[in-house]
């Protein structure tokens, strides 16, 4: 275990996905915010280190308009690029292909989705997409449907992380999942994230209580109704699961038992 | 010579012309689009431009460029 309570109570408790070392176990998404001063506040209160982005054409006609890399320092915060939005895997490994010229790294984001509404993981895309990508030397998270041979698969195919949906993506259904992801989890030695359905706090500590390694979410902090709280309630639930997870939760039983002494009483 | 140069940005037919005798490169492209080289990637004909050839590549008329930067996302 690399973590323990110092005594000042500082926690030190890290995790490493390709070899890179991170101390927040919350990734969070840079989209659907009301404009970048709102993003740039929101991840700052989060505590992130890593912050998922999307690949887009520039707008020509408005070359001088402000970007995300004024809001979201990239020397501060890992960027993460995506394929939100890539229905097929050819679309996928074009846009991280741009997506690593732009940004100069290879630690990226694959998603390859079905149709709306649901855009469920589509596994097939997805193994194509992670394959032509491991080849051309990106370290691949993957987003994926919660299948445990989906994910042994992808972890032997050389995927750095699994990050399987708690409910579909923007949802804020919470982890419809729970018992799939701990028996996926049995499988996987990489890292194991829950990436999508999260909702509010509690969903986010539940999965960390499950034993993910770290949660990836963005609607649930910009769509709140005051993100920069909640992207602070995120931080908190993430480390407050994460300990819990830690201290090992007591046996559940059916029935009372009680704190306090039964003897002793008086009569 | 022609002094023109017709491409395809960004999925919309554009038309460059005044074009110098040398031809346009990416990198000159860039200028005229007045995008920061640093926040762009380029694709030219599904096909990636690195920042190293900006200046050495050479675009001809029917080219199909792509220039991406990262925006938010989930």
């Amino acid at each position: 275990m690399d973590g323990s309570i110092a005594p000042d109570g500082t926690i030190i408790d890290t995790w490493t996905v390709a070899g890179r070392t991170f101390s927040s176990r919350l990734i969070v998404g840079t989209g659907r915010y009301k404009d970048l001063e709102e993003t740039g506040r929101a991840i700052e209160a989060s505590g992130a280190e890593i912050v998922t982005v999307a690949v887009r054409r520039v707008n020509l006609s408005d070359a001088g308009a402000p970007m995300l890399q004024d809001y979201v320092d990239p020397k501060k915060y890992t960027y993460l690029p995506n394929t939100a939005g890539c229905f097929t895997a050819k679309d996928a490994v074009r846009t991280l292909r741009l997506a690593r010229e732009a940004g100069g790294w290879n630690l990226v984001k694959l998603e390859v989705l079905g149709p709306p509404p649901l855009l469920y993981p589509d596994m097939q895309g997805t193994f194509e997409a992670a394959e032509a990508l491991i080849k051309d030397g990106f370290e691949v998270m993957v987003y994926c449907a919660d299948d445990p041979l989906a994910a042994r698969r992808l972890q032997d195919m050389g995927c750095v992380a699994i990050m399987p949906l708690g409910a579909p993506i923007g949802s804020g259904l919470g982890l419809q999942n729970p018992a799939m992801i701990a028996m996926m989890m049995e499988h996987v030695t990489v890292p194991f994230l829950v990436d999508a359905g999260v909702g509010t706090a509690s969903d986010a500590a539940i999965a960390m209580e499950l034993g993910c390694d770290a949660v990836l979410l963005n609607s649930a902090i910009a769509h709140a109704r005051d993100p920069v709280l909640m992207a602070r309630a995120m931080k908190a639930a993430i480390e407050a699961g994460r300990l819990a997870f830690r201290a090992g939760r007591m046996p559940r039983r059916m029935g009372a038992d009680p704190s306090s002494p039964l003897t002793g009483l008086i009569r | 010579m022609h002094d023109f140069v017709t491409l395809t940005l960004n999925g919309e037919n554009r038309v460059f012309d005044g074009v110098p005798d040398g031809g346009l490169s990416v990198a000159g492209l860039l200028v005229l689009t007045g995008l920061d080289t640093r926040k762009v990637a380029v694709e030219r004909n599904e096909e990636i431009v690195p920042r190293s050839r900006y200046a050495e590549t050479w675009l001809t008329s029917g080219d199909c460029l792509e220039i991406v930067h990262f925006i938010g996302g989930g």
